[in-house]
């Protein structure tokens, strides 16, 4: 197994363009931090990093653009240096994942990678406005800009975004980026079975006040559940919505607070799913379902695999562990979340189970076809990885 | 007629004419088909007025089944289709061509189902965007995007369009605003997309779907996000004696870390003619004026504009003026709000919507003036300050022979320019066919290449609205 390291879009271009003329698969790695779905039978991955560095940075227009190899902490440091952030709040997948290394830009882009925030501002899509790629041709195309209203033509950077690379190489991307809260609160609603806490989200995300996390942690042995919501914005503005809030949801039990550091840590645990990185050998799934309907799939999973569950979007987003045996849960959670009208992914596994079982929920036929017809499109010679395709 | 190209129609397909509705007539009810010419001439033009053409049929299906029906049937019959909405495209998006068969979704208005709890709601694609809105109020929420056209626009035209608004600053566009559709390909195949959950299974479809400007298929029905109303809004106006003054103030407000609901620029004209029109107290005596609305309770809304007017003072502004009530307010967008209708009262106008890096202002604003000068035309300037899309609205007399190819040249250099700058040619109206060959300067042969190879995976013998987007000469389909 070879790793080419392209340190330009026409060594990109090259390497691409040979491998497509010669049917040689490639796969395609960022900072190897989120290996989810099958292992790509590939000889030779043709990875980002040397495709590194800001290309630009314009606070006043709240938009910064940089090569798909950048890392990540080297992006946010830079937007945190002008008191400005990625509004999407990317998870890290490292603590869950076990994996090393550095999570790129380009990495955050391609899966589509989101995190708590996403109930107020949007998914990583949501704040991508530009990007190039090279397609499986060798040649490099341009979607979207620098400016964050763009409708001129079709929208390949949504498309392509969360594509995980079956589409094309990503080589440089451009987010809309929004200003940093000046402070932050979390209101802390003890006791609560997921049916009421699920119901409390709904009622706090149903408020004019602005709830930028909304998330339901269960009891774990020897300790009682958290429903946690958290305000964002100016200290008079959060102080005001805290106490409205509170009243708004008197009916669910006392509010405790947590400010500053002790919320900041909070989330950033939420976000990348700590409560379930132990035990490691445990499989973990991520179920995307209406957020209503959480708790219902919740009941099933913890009935039908013994899953340990954390719901985040107000209940939308369901973190679910099970056994790593036989699929791995894999027909319990496709079923539970299908009954909701929704989908689940199989985010951590060791390679013989992803080997095995499809980590992406399947396509209906005639999206499957269709799907079929537009990664020729992109990829004639099949070279990048089938990554949706079950098959 | 301007310089745009038509495009050539499908051989046969016109002297086909009888047995093409014949065939209609067998799957859709006898009101939902029209025949007659006086009634099609209803048809052959949307917002952008200057282009007609009288279509072959106009349907107007009632069910997802019914629209399925008639593409499957023109689709074996090589007829092509044009999509239409409320047909208040200004980039001529329903435009039809004389061997096409345009399918309007007005007739399905429905609303399917509210949800509050969670936050979303569905409905067929005819509904207009406001109708959205009004279905939710009475429970405290709404649909964000609000293009002006949102009396009469459709939510099928503001997806395919990935419609804006002012609002948009804060609550994005339409694409971050949908969570589900149900499609009909070209072929008839029906597919659904999403749903009620925050994110879908495999490829970004709907992303993809959200701004195809009816290439793709044509969308029946729609999960929409609804959020809470804010507890209230008010706005400040705010006037400068240079568009670098102005634009600085808004680069000072945004560095602060303050996020306005909308923060709307207008220069002189279009000062003159919507106070002339609206009378909303603007200030006449000023090159430049900001309109900037935060929401919130009252002591938050008193906070944000306390810091913005704050702000505001290093840039020497003429005039500031706090809305202190509701009428007020009003009376502060009626002006902005109304700026297109005001327009027409004085002259015939072309409004263009670029896209520019907002640092850019200044030096956009002295070319466009130059351009339009250059051919003794007067342009007046409305931007979406705080998103970068800028709508120069280009006045001339249509009755003046060659009135109207003057501002096409001029709105056509003025596009150019925001691609030079950075950006892009259209921010919220589309391509249409008006901007198609322009598309040129915006995207290199190989980013148009892979647009196109994509389209015809969805619709190999490009029979949806065929005649906008991509340039006709240089397609590549396969």
């Amino acid at each position: 197994m070879s790793v080419l390291l392209p340190a330009s879009e026409a060594e990109a271009e090259a390497i691409i363009g040979e491998a497509a003329a010669a049917r040689a698969p490639l796969a395609i790695e960022g900072g190897g931090t989120r290996p989810t779905g099958r292992p790509v039978q590939a000889e030779r991955t043709i990875a980002t990093r040397a495709l590194s560095g800001i290309t630009l940075y314009e606070p006043a227009e709240m938009v910064i653009a940089a090569r798909a190899g950048t890392p990540l902490a080297e992006v946010e440091a830079a937007l945190a240096a002008n008191r400005q952030r990625l509004a999407f709040e990317p998870m890290d997948h490292r603590p869950l994942l076990g994996t090393a290394g550095e999570p790129t830009i380009g990495g955050v882009a391609a899966a589509n990678v989101s995190g708590p925030r996403r109930i107020h501002s949007g998914a990583a899509r949501d704040s991508l406005i530009g990007i190039r790629f090279v397609n499986g041709r060798g040649e490099t195309v341009k979607s979207g800009g620098r400016v964050m209203k763009n409708v001129t033509g079709l929208d390949l950077v949504k498309f392509l975004a969360g594509a995980r690379g079956s589409l094309g190489l990503l080589t440089e991307v451009t987010f809309k980026v929004l200003p940093e809260a000046e402070t932050e609160t979390t209101l802390v609603i003890a006791g609560l079975d997921a049916e009421r806490g699920v119901a409390a989200l709904s009622a706090a995300l149903g408020t004019p006040w602005e709830v930028t996390g909304a998330a339901h942690l269960p009891a774990e042995p020897g300790d009682v559940s958290h429903t946690v919501m958290r305000l964002e914005g100016f200290a008079p503005s959060v102080a005001y919505r805290r106490e409205r809030l509170a009243a708004a949801l008197a009916a669910f039990g006392p509010a405790e607070l947590l400010e500053g550091e002790d919320s900041r840590a909070l989330w950033a645990a939420i976000r990348d799913v700590r409560l379930l990185a132990a035990p490691p050998g445990k499989a973990v799934w991520r179920l995307s379902v209406p957020p209503m309907e959480g708790p219902a799939v919740g009941r099933r999973l913890e009935a039908a695999l013994g899953s340990r569950l954390l719901y985040d979007w107000g209940g939308g987003l369901i973190w679910a562990s099970a056994d790593e045996t036989g699929d791995a849960g894999a027909a319990a959670m496709r079923a539970a979340a299908a009954a909701a009208g929704g989908h689940a992914t199989l985010v951590r596994a060791g390679p013989a189970t992803r080997a095995a079982v499809a980590a992406f929920t399947p396509d209906p036929a005639p999206l499957a076809a269709l799907a079929r017809q537009v990664k020729t499109v992109f990829d004639p010679a099949g070279i990048f990885p089938a990554v949706f395709d079950a098959a | 007629m301007s310089a745009i190209p038509k495009l050539a129609p499908r051989a046969g397909v016109v002297e086909r004419r009888a047995s093409i509705l014949a065939g209609l007539a067998a799957l859709v009810p006898p009101a939902a088909l029209i025949t007659a010419e006086d009634e099609r001439r209803a048809y052959e033009t949307d917002a952008l007025t200057a282009y007609r053409q009288i279509p072959l049929a106009v349907v107007l299906p009632e069910t997802t089944e019914e629209v399925s029906a008639v593409l499957a049937f023109l689709n074996r019959e090589g007829v092509r289709v044009v999509a239409r909405g409320a047909g208040t495209s200004l980039a001529g998006g329903a435009l039809p061509t004389e061997d096409s068969v345009v399918v309007g979704v007005s007739k399905m208005n429905r609303i399917l189902e509210v949800d509050t709890a969670n936050r979303t709601i569905r409905v067929e694609a005819g509904v207009t965007n406001l109708a959205v809105s009004g279905a939710v109020s009475h429970l405290g929420f709404f649909y964000a995007p609000d293009p002006s056209s949102q009396l009469a626009c459709t939510i099928a035209g503001n997806i395919a369009m990935n419609s804006g608004g002012a609002h948009c600053l804060k609550y994005g566009v339409t694409t971050n605003n949908v969570l589900g559709a149900k499609i009909v390909l070209m072929d008839g195949t029906v597919v659904e997309i999403g749903g009620k959950a925050l994110d879908a299974a495999g490829l970004d479809w709907l992303g993809l779907v959200v701004g195809s400007e009816g290439q793709l298929g044509l969308v029946t029905e729609a999960t929409l996000r609804i959020l809470p109303l804010a507890e209230g809004a008010r706005p400040v106006l705010m006037g400068f004696s240079s568009a670098e003054d102005a634009g600085a103030c808004v680069a000072a407000i945004i560095g602060s870390g303050i996020i306005p609901v909308a923060i709307e620029y207008m220069d002189r004209p279009a000062i003159k003619v919507c106070e002339a029109f609206a009378h909303a107290g603007y200030p006449l005596d000023v090159e430049a004026m900001l309109i900037v609305e935060v929401e919130g309770s009252e002591a938050e809304i008193e906070d944000l504009l306390g810091r913005i007017t704050a702000i505001a003072q290093d840039f020497r502004p003429q005039t500031i003026k706090v809305s202190r009530s509701e009428a007020e307010s009003l009376a502060i967008w009626k002006g902005r709000k109304s700026a297109f209708g005001a327009m027409g009262r004085i002259a015939d106008y072309m409004c263009m919507d670029g896209t520019i890096p907002t640092g850019q202002l200044p030096l956009v604003l002295r070319r466009i003036a130059e351009i339009c000068a250059a051919r003794g035309l007067e342009v007046a300037n409305i931007f979406h300050a705080g998103d970068g899309n800028l709508h120069p609205l280009v006045l001339f007399n249509a009755n003046e022979p060659g009135g109207l190819e003057k501002a096409e040249e001029c709105g056509a250099e003025i596009l150019k320019l925001c691609v030079e700058v950075g950006g892009c040619l259209t921010g919220e109206h589309g391509v249409g066919v008006e901007k198609r060959e322009l598309m040129v300067h915006q995207y290199t042969p190989v980013d148009l290449a892979q647009q196109t190879r994509l389209k015809s995976a969805f619709d190999p013998a490009w029979l949806l609205n065929p005649n906008k987007v991509f340039p006709l000469e240089g397609r590549v389909l396969s």
